[in-house]
């Protein structure tokens, strides 16, 4: 508790135990010794525990803020003095304050938790001037410059480990808990914890376009944009509050004119001045989609402001990408399918072959052949058909069909998705090495539940159409539009947009490669792998900051949550405050009822709203 | 231009609300947001103006919380 709080509670316990000693006083004949002495504790406890709320009363009226709640309390229990009800208008204040305390704690608390969990930010870099190691600020630091980070300390800069070996600790950025080894050679980020080994890293880019100032911009902007939930619910808030008010006016003097008891009726008029404080609504809508947006930090999925949240909730089309998004987006020999020759020497073959290429087929194969193959001579690239080289004296060619007609290789026709690699052994043909892209473990759950939910999904991809409706089949996808070109995608997703059901959002993912324009013009972009892509980052609304495909349903059933707090957190409280509200008009409720109807919705309101953290 | 300053005792949630609703209705305010969350106000104003559009503001949100500062 900060010191404002605390000062705070120490004037409700003084306030409580004054008011109980009060209670002990008996009633007494109006005027007589007695009850002056009771008023006199009353006000007494009355002064300690709302003497700042008078104050602030006061000086808002002067600042013409009619409907201040200050102002309408400070009635309120006046009023009920005035007419009498000692005990009950020193409760109301007394009441109200420990609400005020309560979400004051309750709020600070949900803030610290969330900003422990995105505790990111490096507070120090070891750099390493002249062979000399001093501690600096990490915006001191320059790209090229050596830092140094020891066993247990967070990597401040995103670099190139140029000495040494560990294991990091990325849980604070990706929600992953396994840790992630690097060495010599490595990208490391900033944010990770080294675990084990000193690492000696050269910085690459400067804090302020390091990973960490990148997301830690994400996390802060996040509160600007907000839902329209929240938006209407303020709107509300600023008619609630005259209606009621009037109401209130209304109640006071109307009635009486007709059935008397003006006593009663005022009664009931400051009643209504309790309810008409719309907190519980105000703070619990923005505090549900914070901590949505905090738990889903935690889980390494960066959401830029809770519109995307509630956008995300009404989704009925998902747009994904293919490649790197439900498949790995790296290669691995799927078939091999030999002619004259064994599999294996037809893998060793073609291996040798492709060893010296950079292309991510050739190394597919290379990986796939393993220590089993034999040395290659005169290794020739020819862009456009394949490798040519020398292997054991024979002139072993591999690549596509062109290449075994440019050789005279008689091939067959492969029946398969993926991509074919031919081999040619001495111009004969030796047969074909299917590659193909994995589809990443998740990707069909993920499908699966979101069609559960009846939400369509279509998969886009520039792909040729076998390989497509293949991975399309295989994750259980409704659509696949194949062949496309790299501005047919964004336009496929113009489509769509136009398709989608009324008030439902399209929500576009993909790698945020080459796919910016496409997350952009979707309602909800969401981008995978952001760790370590600018891009992605910045063009996406929600980012995965890891690979794994399973985030992306975690992401929908955080929105769901969120969502159903925030609706049920709406219903309870105005449903409490009408309720309220009627049994007041007619004479059955009592300022009781209506502090619960402020302070204690507001309070549950609160714990609720806190709920949408918790995973 | 764009940018937020951290507010200091912001207590209720329905404040920040109308501090938003009367910062943006000033003249020359693009868009402002009040966080009570984050407790933060962040001004989209031309350059120009700026900071007079920033001086009016921190009015408005003494006017209504005069136990709120703003830290510039």
């Amino acid at each position: 508790m900060s010191k404002k709080q605390k000062n705070s509670l120490l004037r409700i316990i003084i306030a409580a135990a004054i008011f109980a000693a009060g209670m002990f006083v008996p009633e007494g004949e109006r005027f007589n010794a007695v009850w002056f002495v009771r008023l006199g504790i009353f006000l007494a406890a009355y002064f300690t525990v709302g003497w700042d709320i008078l104050w602030r009363a006061v000086r808002n009226i002067a600042h013409g803020q009619v409907f201040d709640e200050n102002f309408l309390m400070t009635i309120a229990s006046v009023g009920a003095m005035v007419i009498g009800e000692y005990s009950e208008g020193v409760a109301v204040i007394i009441f109200y304050q420990v609400g005020e305390l309560f979400q004051s704690v309750a709020v600070g608390k949900s803030r610290k938790n969330i900003a422990d969990m995105i505790d990111i930010n490096p507070e120090f870099a070891n750099v390493e001037r002249g062979g000399v190691i001093s501690e600096v600020e990490p915006d001191e630091v320059e790209a090229g410059e050596i830092i140094v980070v020891k066993p247990g300390e967070k990597i401040p800069l995103d670099g190139e480990v140029i000495f040494g070996a560990s294991g990091l600790n990325t849980a604070a950025l990706t929600g992953e808990s396994a840790p992630r080894e690097v060495s010599v050679g490595d990208e490391v980020i900033s944010g990770c914890i080294n675990i084990n080994g000193l690492l000696k890293i050269c910085v690459s880019r400067p804090y302020s376009d390091s990973t960490v100032a990148k997301i830690l911009e994400l996390v802060e902007n996040s509160s600007e944009s907000k839902a329209k939930t929240e938006n209407f619910i303020t709107r509300f808030a600023r008619v609630y509050t005259p209606i009621v008010v009037i109401g209130a006016l209304l109640l006071a003097l109307i009635p009486p004119l007709f059935v008397g008891c003006w006593g009663d009726w005022v009664y009931r008029a400051l009643t209504f001045l309790v309810v008409s404080c719309p907190c519980a609504l105000v703070i619990s809508v923005p505090l549900s989609y914070f901590g949505g947006i905090g738990g889903a930090s935690r889980r390494g999925i960066m959401i830029k402001g809770a519109n995307y949240l509630e956008a995300l909730y009404g989704a009925k089309t998902f747009v994904f990408d293919k490649t790197g998004t439900l498949t790995e987006g790296s290669f691995e020999v799927s078939g091999i399918v030999p002619a004259g020759i064994s599999e294996n020497e037809l893998l060793a073959y073609c291996a040798a072959a492709e060893r010296f290429s950079n292309h991510p087929i050739a190394r597919s194969i290379v990986e796939a052949a393993g220590e089993n193959i034999p040395e290659a001579e005169n290794s020739e690239e020819i862009a456009g058909y394949g490798v040519m080289a020398k292997v054991g004296g024979k002139t072993v060619c591999a690549g596509n069909i062109r290449l075994m007609d440019k050789v005279g290789a008689e091939h067959i026709e492969p029946d398969c998705t993926g991509t074919v690699v031919h081999t040619a052994i001495d111009g004969r043909y030796a047969g074909y090495i299917v590659i193909s892209d994995k589809i990443k473990s998740g990707a069909a759950d993920t499908v699966s539940a979101l069609k559960s939910s009846g939400a369509k999904t279509v998969m886009l991809t520039g792909d040729r159409k076998a390989t497509a409706e293949a991975a399309a089949k295989e994750v259980g996808i409704d659509e696949c539009i194949a062949e496309l070109l790299p501005d047919g995608k964004v336009k496929k997703v113009e489509e769509l947009y136009e398709a989608k059901p009324a008030k439902s959002a399209l929500v576009y993912v993909g790698d945020g490669m080459n796919d910016a324009p496409s997350l952009a013009r979707a309602d909800v972009g969401i981008a995978m792998g952001g760790l370590g892509s600018d891009a992605a980052i910045e063009a996406a609304d929600i980012v995965l900051m890891n690979d794994n495909v399973n985030n992306i349903y975690t992401a929908v059933k955080i929105a769901r949550k969120t969502h159903r707090i925030v609706m049920e957190n709406i219903v309870f409280a105005l449903g409490v405050k009408v309720l309220v509200l009627a049994l007041t008009a007619f004479g059955l409720g009592n300022m009781w009822a209506a502090v619960f109807a402020d302070v204690g919705v507001s309070v549950i309101a609160i714990i609720n709203a806190m709920r949408a953290m918790k995973n | 231009m764009k940018k937020s300053f951290k507010l200091i005792d912001l207590d209720c949630a329905n404040c920040a609300a109308k501090m938003e609703a009367a910062i943006n209705k000033l003249e020359g305010v693009k868009s402002a947001t009040v966080s009570f969350m984050s407790q933060k106000l962040t001004i989209e104003a031309d350059d120009d103006i700026f900071d007079e559009v920033v001086k009016k503001a921190t009015e408005c949100i003494k006017k209504v919380e005069p136990d709120c500062t703003v830290k510039i």
